[in-house]
């Protein structure tokens, strides 16, 4: 059976380059950078190497970069160590609705530890409104967090207006990156991001490595209190082969960004553009235009989503409903729910995500495979068989 | 069957459907693993700290994808916590809340396994659906007939009393015809590793078996506590809520009392339990209601072999078809512990005919 991986936004394969250049930190160069001795210092000069590979792909410098275990470690010490550090100027905290969990439910934590979260609308795109942003700032907001491109639906935020407004203000602006790196340019001192988080596994380092961008002078409180690794801010050992990678996979993402997305904005937008030709009744989740080049996320009325993905699933074809992190839950998607998304339209919601192993021919499979799925699921659904024979039925006019 | 067929395997990660799937695509066919999520248990665990050795708890969905994995059968986990708090624990509360005392594995294989995930499986285009039951399903005269499982020790008939023509033909129970010792024989044979692991006796949702605490969680507060009467009308003490007891119960009364008492009846709107001595458990009948014939509707009262409960041995009974999905069964002697709430299931000899929900 053909396997075709269209799940990028979930994870991505290790680079062979990345593989090859971690695979030294395990038996040969196995000493704990924090070390004196010979042993601690080869390995130590590799870590500061990928401190700054990951530095020059956000455009910061390497002193602001704390690694850390994952994105969702990332985010919590971001948001959890800003409300601690800036508890006593104020308790609000401003994010959007459509966030990863990972600042989500970080911050409904914080609701029941007293803070005040106010949760941002979008458009029907996916879109934040920059005025309501603005005007949600209050005296007593010490955060901003907005996310740079949307896990579900690619749909990229205005950041760099979202930043001028967080300095407008004097509110300190924290960003998760994690779907844009290596997909989108991302510069720091261009979108004034105080706080930013990367993470390997997107970007073809392995899983259980990330890093957060800390701008310089920004306090924040240790969430791990050990020893004195990163600066007193992430205590722990380093997990040398991880980090190395990271280091690497940041640097030829940044060489290779512009060519490589080219390529996968033209794959995405066959297998786009295809399903719209062969599949009535689709609607396309999130912005048309401005949006990550890899990524679609489109609801095919009638059906539900998780059967559509079992069945490609048995074809050979992995794609997602939504994140990862939350398939296997009946809930729609929360980001399907903050777009307006008619809710069996929520249901129906099928991603798919490409890299650049991806081939034409492997995007003409899928366009092959998917209609005759589709309509099968649809003529056992009894909403459909209604539908067919109803006229007054006007969901579908609204796609 | 000699054709090779897609067959989905509800997987509990127990050793009977784990033999299912193993001597399923041992026989050729194209075996799919499927796992229903039906109750978060994070919320249990962080309290009580400690794990559980029931049917559908997180660590079996865990056992269950490695016995796919290890056959190398894809294998998928379905979220039906929404249906199941609706369709199974709230008419678990509901029931014990009025009185009732209620059979929440009947209600789940009929409005899970049998609907939602039998429907997953035909989306997958699956022929059929099979289950580690103990039952059989053998076609005849052109109409299927649901059978006793040949281990009588482990039949499991009275669960699956609902299912419809229709759903017998698209269900598989491949162990019907097996005892646990071949099951077991079976499972080591085939290296699995749940092959010794402990019979799952306790509701899948009330792993530590204290159903009263989940009720006073799940549908907590308010007042509850009620006066206890004996049959002649004597009040001889007060309970703390009447969800706590079942008819036919006998310990825990806490009432000193010549004889021994048994509760007889429970009157939730009144906040009563009747208690009496045993001879006031003996009913001489009973309606069902919410029928299902699993051949199609009698014409006429029947004869046949009434089970009220899992363990029942069964007592002759005449059943009479009553309007609106009702029966009235009339014993041929004297039964104790007719339960308001359980299944009866009526049995010509191995064969259910039918059966019902106990008014």
């Amino acid at each position: 059976m053909k396997r075709i991986y269209m799940d990028n936004n979930a994870t991505t394969a290790v680079r062979p380059e990345v593989l090859e250049a971690m695979l030294p930190f395990f038996c040969e160069q196995f000493g704990n950078p924090s070390s004196v001795h010979w042993a601690g210092r080869a390995v130590a000069g590799a870590v500061e190497k990928a401190r700054e590979q990951v530095a020059r792909l956000i455009n910061c410098s390497p002193a602001e970069i704390v690694f850390v275990s994952c994105g969702s470690k990332g985010d919590d010490f971001a948001i959890k160590g800003t409300a601690d550090a800036l508890r006593d100027k104020g308790n609000h905290i401003i994010t959007t609705a459509v966030e990863h969990p990972a600042v989500l439910n970080t911050c409904k934590f914080l609701e029941k530890q007293g803070f005040e979260v106010t949760y941002l609308a979008v458009d029907c795109d996916g879109m934040l409104d920059l005025a309501a942003l603005e005007a949600a700032i209050r005296p007593q907001t010490i955060l901003i967090s907005a996310m740079w491109a949307n896990n579900e639906t690619g749909t990229l935020f205005p950041i760099e207006e979202v930043g001028a407004i967080a300095r407008k203000h004097r509110v300190r602006f924290h960003t998760d990156a994690v779907q844009a790196l290596g997909k989108v340019p991302v510069d720091v001192q261009k979108a004034n991001v105080d706080l930013l988080v990367v993470s390997g596994h997107k970007l073809g380092a392995p899983k259980g490595v990330g890093a957060l961008f800390i701008r310089k002078g920004t306090k924040l409180t240790p969430l791990i209190h050990g020893g004195h690794q990163e600066r007193n801010r992430r205590a722990g050992t380093h997990n040398v082969p991880a980090i190395v990678g990271l280091g690497l996979a940041c640097e030829l993402a940044g060489q290779e960004l512009a060519l490589k997305m080219e390529k996968v904005r033209r794959l995405r937008d066959r297998l786009e553009q295809g399903i719209f030709a062969r599949i009535p009744e689709v609607k396309l989740n999130g912005h048309p235009t401005v949006r990550l080049p890899n990524t679609l996320n489109v609801s095919f009325a009638w059906i539900e989503g998780e059967s559509l993905l079992l069945n490609l699933d048995l074809k050979g074809i992995a794609a997602s409903s939504g994140s990862a992190c939350t398939s296997g839950s009946l809930e729609p998607s929360h980001v399907m729910g903050a777009m307006c998304v008619e809710i069996t339209l929520a249901h129906s919601s099928t991603r798919f995500s490409l890299g650049p192993d991806n081939t034409e021919e492997e995007v003409d499979y899928v366009l092959e495979i998917l209609p005759p799925i589709v309509q099968r699921l649809r003529d056992m659904s009894p909403l459909y068989q209604r539908h067919l024979t109803c006229e007054e039925c006007s969901i579908v006019k609204r796609i | 069957m000699t054709e090779k067929k897609r067959i989905v395997v509800a997987m509990s990660g127990g050793v009977d459907s784990s033999v299912t799937a193993a001597l399923l695509q041992e026989q050729g066919h194209e075996v799919i693993g499927m796992t229903m999520q039906i109750w978060d248990y994070s919320s249990f665990t962080a309290q009580h700290g400690d794990t559980f050795g029931t049917c559908c708890s997180l660590d079996d969905v865990h056992d269950a994808r490695r016995v796919a994995e290890g056959l190398g059968i894809p294998f998928y986990v379905v979220n039906f916590e929404q249906e199941f708090q609706r369709q199974v624990i709230d008419r678990f509360c509901d029931d014990y809340f009025a009185g009732r005392t209620p059979n929440p594995c009947v209600l789940c294989n009929q409005l899970l396994k049998f609907e939602l995930l039998l429907r997953r499986a035909r989306e997958l285009e699956a022929d059929f659906l099979a289950t580690g039951h103990y039952a059989r399903i053998i076609g005849e005269d052109g109409a299927f007939s649901l059978r006793q499982g040949l281990d009588p020790q482990k039949d499991q008939s009275y669960f699956l009393f609902t299912l419809t023509q229709e759903q017998m033909g698209r269900v598989l129970f491949p162990l019907g015809d097996m005892t646990k010792e071949e099951v077991r024989a079976h499972a080591a044979r085939f290296g699995l590793r749940t092959a010794e692991k402990p019979e799952s006796q306790d509701i899948c949702f009330v792993p530590d078996g204290d159903y009263v605490r989940f009720l006073e969680e799940e549908r907590g507060g308010g007042e509850m506590n009620g006066e206890i009467v004996h049959v002649s009308g004597r009040l001889l003490g007060r309970h703390l809520g009447t969800y706590r007891y079942t008819v036919g119960q006998r310990r825990g009364l806490g009432i000193a009392w010549p004889r021994p008492l048994f509760v007889v009846g429970i009157d939730a709107d009144r906040r009563q339990v009747v208690v009496g001595e045993e001879e006031h458990l003996a009913r001489a009948e009973l309606v069902v209601h919410g029928v299902n014939w699993s051949q199609g509707e009698p014409a006429a009262p029947l004869q046949a072999v009434c089970r009220i409960r899992y363990r029942h041995q069964g007592v002759p009974a005449e059943i009479t078809p009553l309007p609106a999905g009702r029966a009235r069964v009339v014993f041929a002697n004297l039964q104790r512990g007719v339960t308001p709430g359980q299944a009866a299931v009526f049995y010509d000899r191995d064969r259910v005919i039918g059966g019902g929900w106990i008014e």
